[in-house]
């Protein structure tokens, strides 16, 4: 097998066998074993996903000028057809590791944020009861997630991606003894899973029309199920176009897209080191690594699908700014936060076009992912030291912490300016480039994207200044202190690749088919994007540098907006009246009495007759021999009556 | 002469066996016979050995006696069959009131299984009759082994005379064939060719088959049942239940292929009527039983009528997964019926009702009847999940969804009685239950085998693969 293969399945196998490991022998182990254990197996995972990103980029992964999909192990000469499940004669599952420029950054992403998470819990749940469950989970999720990006068959990664979506509802429900951390692990696996549902059966769809699973076949432009592909419709409607968004239902389910957005908040519920793994830079955006892989498929066969995309990806991101402004929980301004950023990325995705610059969007999309992986990880560890520090997650219970957590401080303004789009940080390079792609497709998009980016300086900074300014509050004995230093490192270590990140060069290695193009910097977006982000910053120094009533005043000048904000215009109460009253009343109530009444009564009337019966002839068995030998005789001449009689 | 060696090689080691055995009783001094378990069982084991080395087939005596790769898979099967009960009876044997007789155990089953033999490899009315005698005789006495039992006495006496009777009815039988066909008709081949729907042919085949149908205790000649295998000592029932029926049921499925087939169209009516009722019949009765070994019994009937659902199509699909089906049935069964015993011989308790709280002292012993109790009510991912599902396929196979659908029915009450002994076990309680038992490593070894088998016959598709590609060589 070859090497590189050796070294993607190590990827895959440290981490899965840490989970048994921790997860089997976790509880005879001490914490310090345990987190020691997840770290350093982390720690080999990132260097070997480092090694295979750069062989792949700089070594073997182009081919004529263009990034190419290595696949492997299987097959290869010693097995030419290796097939993990054999469906129909042309449908096989086979089971390998797919690498290409975007899996390839996934692994960086994924294993970096992952191991700065590691690290950092260390001190996070320093003490916690379930430390060793916990890193077990950390560690199946981090199996699980790179399992999914290295996928060759999109139902290898639908496996993975229902791992993904279970160690999700493990982490966040990690707490179990909280009810609210209960809730909120099953909402977050009800919504997804019921938005699996569409994935799966987009799946179905797919792979009965085009007769493989395969990515390989699947998003070859040449290959015959882009370019012939079958006619059938549904409901007027091309089989691919549902297809297609079936499967988009899947990644709006886990990247938390409107309307399936509403178990992402809740889920801030988890330990705060797993929402930043996990809810903001890696299983997040699991939609938009599924639109990217399936890119030429949705570009081709199904462009009015990916406009739909883009236009949900707007609301959604315009929606979940809004709601961030008002928020008072700092985690769910972040996850409010994450929301809008995902929908940016998708939205590069819906307007981007495939080769050279027209793929802007496509590049722009992975590059915006890249960078925000590791800003919006930051943010959330920030977001985790206050927390630590303060014990609690509100907004009012903090103020004027720049004097006690000066490291934290400084991260997490580094972070913001990033996220706002400030240069020289990454996220502005990344952000900017979305913006083109998308006034260049679609000007209502891009008037949209813009007004968000303003409105995420404003929401960010208000975060920022609500918790290191403004009035100092009562912290009681325990004054609050900067982070240890396992805590505080992977900090620095993200604020580092937030201020660098920036500079990579995107457009040579990640694009749309493959091949470099040349990208300048469009200064006449560029400069008034940075000018709409600096106007959020100010407004939001204005009003929440220092104490004063003008927000009061604002806030109460459009009350019914900010109720509506506030409460995140009525999302969840929307669809606890649909359960409740149109789902549960007039769906499964009917349901369970078909169930209750005519199954079981059938079952019932079985469970009488079999028992009624068998206490009426219980006399048949008397225990006299002469009765038996009647029997017999008897029964003989009554066979053979019959059978004489039937046959003539 | 050499031909005949290989042909017959099973049942010349089974004579040899017999012969030995009742020699070493006679002369061996005491001090070795009382390993005479050790010695049967070895001697047994080497046998089985050399039942799996490959074998040639052909037909002796004139076409009397046949063997085929599928004859020899079967008796392959009842000498496991009979090993497991060899394995699980020992300590019952070395009781005071038994110890000094254990030899005639042995030479009374290892009889029986040769007479077993010789119906399966029958191809002579002859030879059929004579195996089918010699495989009855022996077992009276051993049904009435514990001699001073009145119970064992009487299921003795029951015994032989209703298995009198049952001859009586099929030598009826095979006089009607012998006056329809003539003297060389009672060849299997020359009469297959003469058969034909006359009156007098389905009347003599009713008569015929009546007798092996009370062999396998089909409903309605599985009167008996009940009363034999609650009385005989519990090894001799798992030895009745499970390698007499099984020999019965491969002697009616060669007979019904190979002889019959002409008929099997007629034949296959007589069949759904006694499935229904043999599969219904046992499970309601088996629903009111507290004596163990009377469930058993029941429970034993209503798998009878599952096996005969599985022989009902008459397609080689059909013959491996009867097949199958006794073999899981086997270790599933005699798993069971090892656990009895084991309580029986310790506590000399036999009801459902004594089972209570068991979970408690006897945690392992527990968990092992639950799982053999879910693999004959065939609950997967036990061996009996997959045995039912074969035999139901192979019905279907043939169109025969009603009776499929009946059967699948009844498996549901069968889980009815089959959990409450579960129930009985691990949630009822009781202030009086079977004390913590140390259990005697050839029961333990038995107990391995019949478990390996339960959890493993099912999974390892293997099995029934081989089966199923046997089947063709009829």
């Amino acid at each position: 097998m070859d090497t590189k293969f050796i070294i993607a399945l190590l990827i895959l196998a440290i981490p899965a066998f840490n989970f048994l490991l921790l997860g089997l022998g976790g509880v005879k182990m001490s914490h310090r074993t345990a987190g020691l254990i997840g770290t350093i197996g982390l720690t080999v995972v990132a260097v070997l996903s480092y090694y295979t990103a750069i062989t792949y980029f700089f070594d073997y992964g182009c081919m004529e000028g263009a990034y190419q999909p290595v696949i492997g192990p299987f097959p290869d000469e010693a097995n030419p057809a290796f097939h993990w499940l054999q469906f129909t004669d042309h449908l096989t599952l086979d089971l390998g590791i797919w690498l290409d420029p975007i899996s390839v950054m996934m692994l960086v992403v994924i294993s970096t944020v992952s191991l700065m998470v590691h690290v950092y819990s260390n001190g996070y749940m320093h003490g916690e009861r379930g430390f060793q469950r916990y890193f077990a989970f950390l560690s199946l999720f981090t199996f699980s997630m790179l399992g999914l990006v290295v996928a060759t068959n999109i139902f290898q990664m639908y496996i993975f991606w229902e791992l993904v979506g279970v160690s999700s509802y493990l982490l966040i429900g990690f707490y179990y003894t909280k009810p609210e951390a209960v809730l909120a692990a099953k909402k977050a696996f009800i919504v997804t899973r019921f938005a699996d549902l569409g994935f799966l059966i987009g799946i179905l769809i797919l792979s009965y029309y085009t007769n493989t699973f395969d990515f390989a076949v699947l998003t070859d432009v040449n290959g015959p199920v882009l370019t012939s592909p079958s006619g059938a419709t549904f409901l007027g409607i091309s089989v691919f176009s549902w297809a297609t968004a079936l499967l988009f239902m899947g990644g709006a389910g886990k990247s938390a897209m409107m309307p399936l957005h509403i178990w992402l908040p809740d889920a801030m519920e988890g330990p705060t080191p797993v929402s930043a793994l996990i809810h903001a830079a890696t299983m997040v955006v699991a939609g938009v690594f599924l639109v990217a892989r399936l890119f030429p498929l949705y570009f081709i066969l199904t462009p009015e699908v990916l406009t739909g995309i883009a236009y949900l990806a707007a609301a959604t991101s315009l929606y979940a700014a809004v709601v961030a402004c008002v928020q008072t929980d700092i985690k769910r301004v972040l996850a409010f936060s994450t929301i809008s950023q995902i929908a940016y990325m998708l939205v590069a995705l819906g307007v981007s076009g495939l080769g050279g610059h027209e793929g802007l969007g496509y590049m722009a999309s992975m590059f915006h992912l890249f960078t925000h992986a590791f800003f919006k990880a930051l943010l959330f560890l920030c977001a985790g030291a206050v927390i630590h520090a303060i014990g609690s997650n509100e907004m009012d219970r903090m103020g004027n912490l720049r004097k006690y957590m000066p490291i934290t401080h400084i991260t997490f303004l580094i972070a913001c300016l990033a996220i706002a789009g400030i240069p020289p940080f990454s996220g502005f390079f990344s952000k900017d480039e979305i913006l083109v792609a998308a006034f260049e497709k679609d000007k209502l998009i891009f008037f949209c994207q813009y007004f968000v980016a303003g409105l995420t300086a404003f929401y960010m900074f208000r975060l920022y200044y609500g918790i290191f300014w403004g009035t100092e509050r009562d912290y009681g004995k325990h004054l609050p202190h900067e982070a240890p230093l396992n805590m505080s490192a992977p900090l620095i270590f993200l604020t580092v690749l937030t201020c660098c990140t920036g500079l990579l060069p995107f457009n040579e290695l990640i694009t749309s088919d493959g091949r470099p193009f040349d990208l300048h910097t469009e200064w006449g977006i560029a400069l008034p994007s940075i000018a709409v982000g600096v106007l959020g910053i100010v407004v939001a120094t204005v009003l929440y540098r220092r104490p004063n009533p003008l927000p009061q005043r604002m806030a109460d000048s459009v009350r019914t907006l900010h109720r509506a904000a506030y409460r995140r215009f009525y999302f969840d109460e929307i669809y606890m009246f649909i359960t409740k009253n149109v789902i549960f009343r007039r769906i499964c109530s009917p349901v369970a009495w078909f169930d209750r009444h005519i199954i079981d009564g059938f079952m019932d009337f079985q469970a009488w007759w079999s028992n009624a019966l068998s206490f009426r002839i219980r006399a048949l068995q008397s225990g006299s021999l002469q009765f038996y030998v009647g029997v017999f005789i008897f029964s003989i001449l009554v066979i053979a009556g019959l059978l004489i009689a039937f046959v003539f | 002469m050499n031909d005949l060696v290989q042909l017959m090689r099973p049942e010349m080691l089974l004579l040899a066996q017999v012969v030995f055995l009742l020699l070493f009783d006679l002369f061996a001094p005491d001090r070795a016979r009382r390993h005479t378990d050790a010695v049967a069982c070895a001697l047994f084991l080497a046998s089985i050995a050399v039942g799996f080395l490959p074998s040639t087939t052909g037909e002796a005596f004139g076409g009397m006696f046949t063997v085929t790769a599928m004859t020899q898979v079967v008796k392959n099967v009842l000498s496991i069959g009979l090993l497991l009960v060899f394995l699980q009876s020992r300590v019952w044997l070395s009781d005071e009131r038994t110890s000094f007789k254990k030899a005639e155990f042995y030479i009374l089953t290892l009889s029986t299984l040769l007479g077993m033999n010789l119906m399966i490899s029958a191809g002579h009315f002859l030879l059929f009759y004579l195996g089918l005698e010699l495989a009855s005789l022996p077992l009276t006495t051993l049904v009435a082994y514990n001699k001073y039992s009145d119970e064992s006495i009487e299921a003795g006496a029951k015994f032989v005379l209703i298995a009198a009777f049952s001859s009586g009815m099929m030598l009826f039988g095979i006089s009607l064939f012998y006056g329809a066909a003539g003297a060389d008709g009672l060849y299997f081949d020359v009469l297959s060719s003469r058969l034909a729907a006359t009156p007098l042919q389905l009347l003599a085949l009713v008569f015929f088959l009546s007798g092996v149908a009370f062999k396998i205790s089909l409903v309605p000649f599985h009167l008996w049942t009940a009363d034999v295998y609650q009385g005989a000592p519990t090894s001799v029932t798992a030895f009745l239940s499970v390698v007499s029926k099984g020999a019965a049921v491969f002697a009616l499925m060669f007979l019904s292929f190979r002889l019959f087939a002409p008929l099997f169209e007629y034949w296959q009516y007589v069949v759904w009527a006694l499935v229904v009722l043999t599969i219904t019949i046992g499970n309601l009765f088996a629903m009111r039983q507290d004596n163990m070994k009377r469930f058993l019994a029941f429970s034993s009937i209503s798998q009878a009528g599952y096996i005969l659902l599985g022989m009902i199509a008459g397609t080689p699909l059909a013959m491996s997964s009867v097949v199958y089906y006794l073999l899981v049935y086997l270790v599933s069964n005699l798993g069971i019926f090892a656990v009895v015993s084991i309580l029986e011989n310790n506590s000399g308790k036999v009801h459902i009702s004594d089972y209570r709280g068991l979970y408690r002292t006897n945690p392992y012993l527990s968990v092992v009847l639950m799982l053999f109790l879910f693999s004959l009510g065939g609950i997967p991912p036990f061996a009996g999940f997959f045995s039912k599902f074969f035999v139901f396929m192979a019905a279907a196979d043939q169109g025969f969804y009603v009776l499929d659908f009946i059967a699948l029915i009844n498996t549901v009450i069968s889980l009815y009685y089959y959990l409450l002994v579960v129930k009985a076990m691990f949630i009822a309680d009781s202030e009086n239950p079977i004390p913590t038992l140390h259990t005697d490593s050839w029961s333990r070894l038995c107990l391995t085998l019949c478990l390996v088998g339960t959890l493993f016959f099912g999974v390892f598709s293997g099995i029934y693969a081989f089966l199923s590609s046997g089947a063709w060589g009829l």
